[in-house]
């Protein structure tokens, strides 16, 4: 058990902060959701899934089919991130004027909310396994269950050695960076836009005190709606990555992530930008390491105990809630 | 335009009438003398005893036998709502992962029953105490815990005792155990096959007698389970403990602030809510036979909620009539049962929307949503009260 992780250390190391960043990218629509509505948005698993899908039809219609080399991959991934980004994006939009917002505007409970958030999760579940996938990928409709393989288009390069070092045991691969550092990269921009522009600061002022936002001239409307957008847009850049990695989606694509990634947002603090990276790769990291000691069956066990023991001890998080409100 | 007025004041007074039926029926039931009360409880019982005939059955399920539907999923959906009812309707803590509970309760049986070579009757208190349990030792860490917080918990709870029987091996891993023995017949007694009963589908019928080919003994168990539970909880609702669920639910700082110690009793509502999901899991588990992890998906714990909710959270026969609403539509409609939890998505959305108060809604529970906080509180950047909303004050703002 324990001479298994000191073996699998740095491949570990290595898949853990991969998949943390994916968790934290995901992570961030929660976040920012729950900051300004108080929120659990159970349908943002969904909203990540849709992006895969937009994935797989971009590369349909951009016509590739067999894996690209570094350089264009990454000009290819810049592009899927937009466009799955958008379709995320606008999903989320969507979601929030037929699910949420009828609600807000009668002043519904929050636990009215969060009901709706679970209809709208099951429903674009099913809709896409009944309907999407079948119409899409011309399948019967038995088979809108079944896993939905992309277009092979990524080719990970091994990094064998780097200043001299040999590291080829540790399992460094071109995605896997790509996948960090565009992340990073994502929620680097996301910090900008959030603390420096004026839409962010009206996203900051709703979350602190929505009165006295109104008060103040914000348009609590457009926050909410921008908020979905970004929310949703860096679901669509995780979805790009994670097809980039795994090449294969299904209409369940979102669930066991979703629960992850807002396990992530609760441990680095919900509400906290910062905190959902730190939380993300925390969370990726401590995975992995535990499926390395007990087996990667026990992989999701060691994710939901995690969240039970955070909850339990530190339901702050890691960086603390960014909200000063108490938690209703 | 005096004739408009009065047209549509008609229109809504006879909405209003229609509205109030619930609550007209209700003020009759809370005025009726026992022997009213008790000759109704004796006519539904009745009811209940016949709705496995065949001329019922006809009906309600012309393509598979009903009275296995009536048993699971109908009579089994139906018990558990009434437990997960406790937890959501009465005691306001929102719960997405009960299905555990129902697993526990089957896991039970199946293990004691088959393994040790106990009998249903001694698994069923040992499954109660058991579910009962497990329900305290994931309420007393977690249950500092408020509102969307502990339904992420309880979810993740619900995932890990999935998981974690899948992944063992002593308890057959991803197979589950099958071979569960039936429970013992307490009688060989048959009803004799002479009118009225064999009109009411009784004829020839050994009720205490639990084999593989008649599933109405079975159904009987489960509607004896079923009654037992809703008497017991109701008894609840109506003494101290009732009072404190209503009260934590409304409001839990005022509750606490005013002596009710909180954590104590909703400490309870969850172990009750978990007894009754783990008698279901028992008396499942013994007509199943077999079972295995896959039958205690997340998706059960939603579509629960969704019974609870569409019916009225907090009212039992709304609960029990969204719980045979959920369980038997898409059995009676075949064609619909893919569709089932695409419809259940949408009828959520919907509901929450219309009448979050759910189909049959509890007189208090209404009031409290109208109220526009339901027990949780309302969601942020909601500066709405019915009388002020943001989308007012604005435009007053700009100029």
């Amino acid at each position: 058990m324990l001479s298994n992780f000191i073996d699998q250390f740095w491949p570990s190391t290595i898949d853990g902060l991969s998949l943390g960043a994916i968790y934290a990218l995901v992570a961030l629509g929660y976040t920012m959701v729950y900051g300004v509505l108080r929120l659990i948005n159970f349908a943002h698993s969904e909203i990540f899934m849709i992006g895969t899908f937009a994935v797989v039809g971009a590369l349909e219609v951009l016509g590739i089919s067999s894996p690209l080399g570094t350089l264009p991959l990454i000009g290819l991934m810049l592009l899927l991130a937009v466009v799955a980004g958008a379709a995320s994006g606008g999903a989320a939009v969507l979601l929030e004027l037929v699910a949420y917002r009828p609600l807000r505007k009668k002043g519904a409970s929050r636990l009215a909310a969060l009901i709706s958030a679970i209809g709208a999760s099951l429903f674009l579940q099913q809709f896409f396994a009944l309907v999407v996938i079948p119409v899409l990928f011309d399948r019967p409709k038995e088979g809108g269950r079944l896993p939905v393989q992309s277009n092979d288009f990524a080719d990970p390069v091994a990094i064998r050695s780097l200043f001299g070092l040999d590291i080829s045991d540790m399992g460094l691969r071109s995605d896997k960076i790509i996948i960090f550092v565009g992340a990073i990269l994502m929620m680097v921009a996301l910090d900008q836009f959030v603390s420096r522009t004026r839409l962010g600061r009206g996203i900051r002022s709703t979350s602190q005190d929505p009165e006295t936002a109104v008060l103040m001239g914000v348009n609590i409307d457009r926050v909410v709606t921008v908020t979905f957008a970004l929310g949703g847009a860096m679901a669509g850049v995780a979805a790009a990555l994670y097809m980039m990695r795994f090449e294969e989606t299904q209409y369940m694509v979102g669930f066991l992530l979703g629960i992850k990634a807002f396990t992530a947002a609760v441990l680095g603090g919900i509400g906290n930008l910062r905190g959902a990276l730190v939380g993300g790769l925390t969370l990726g990291l401590l995975e992995m390491y535990g499926s390395s000691i007990f087996g990667a069956e026990w992989r999701d066990v060691v994710a939901f105990t995690i969240l039970v023991l955070v909850l339990m001890f530190r339901p702050t998080g890691i960086l603390g809630e960014s909200l000063q409100r108490a938690r209703a | 335009m005096t004739g408009a007025k009065a047209s549509e004041g008609g229109r809504v007074s006879g909405v209003r009438n229609l509205r109030a039926m619930p609550d007209r029926v209700r003020d009759g039931w809370a005025g009726a003398s026992n022997p009213v009360r008790w000759s109704v409880y004796l006519a539904l019982i009745v009811f209940a005893v016949i709705l496995p005939a065949d001329f019922i059955g006809n009906f309600m399920s012309p393509e598979s036998d009903w009275s296995t539907l009536l048993f699971f999923p109908i009579g089994g959906y139906i018990l558990l709502a009434l437990g997960l009812n406790v937890v959501v309707g009465q005691a306001g803590l929102l719960d997405l992962g009960y299905v555990a509970f129902f697993a526990i309760g089957g896991y039970t049986m199946a293990i004691l029953g088959k393994n040790l070579g106990w009998n249903f009757w001694e698994i069923l208190v040992v499954g109660v105490v058991i579910a009962a349990i497990s329900g305290v030792i994931l309420g007393a860490p977690t249950l500092r815990l408020r509102g969307d917080y502990l339904a992420i918990v309880t979810l993740g709870f619900g995932e890990i005792i999935r998981i974690t029987a899948r992944n063992t091996d002593a308890i057959g891993g991803p197979n589950g155990i099958s071979g569960i023995p039936h429970p013992p017949s307490l009688s060989e007694w048959t009803i004799p096959d002479v009118q009225p009963f064999t009109f009411l589908g009784l004829g020839d019928l050994t009720p205490f007698t639990y084999g593989a080919l008649d599933m109405r003994p079975y159904y009987y168990l489960m509607l004896a389970a079923i009654v037992v539970a809703i008497v017991f909880v109701n008894r609840l609702n109506n003494s101290r403990v009732g009072r404190a669920w209503m009260a934590v639910r409304e409001d839990e700082d005022a509750a606490e602030l005013m002596g009710v110690p909180t954590f104590k009793f909703k400490l309870a509502a969850f172990a009750i809510g978990a007894s009754i999901g783990g008698v279901a899991g028992v008396v499942y588990g013994s007509q199943a036979t077999s079972i295995i992890p896959a039958n205690f998906p997340f998706i059960v714990s939603a579509i629960l909620l969704a019974a609870v909710v569409l019916g009225g959270s907090g009212n039992m026969p709304g609960v029990m009539l969204g719980a045979f609403l959920v369980a038997w539509l898409p059995e009676r409609f075949r064609e619909l049962q893919d569709y089932r939890v695409l419809f259940f998505g949408f009828a959520l959305v919907l509901m929450m929307a219309l009448r979050p108060e759910g189909l049959l809604p509890s007189r208090r529970r209404k009031a409290e949503l109208a109220e526009g906080t339901g027990g949780m509180g309302s969601m942020g950047a909601e500066v709405a009260t019915p009388t002020a909303d943001p989308h007012d004050v604005k435009p007053e703002v700009a100029k």
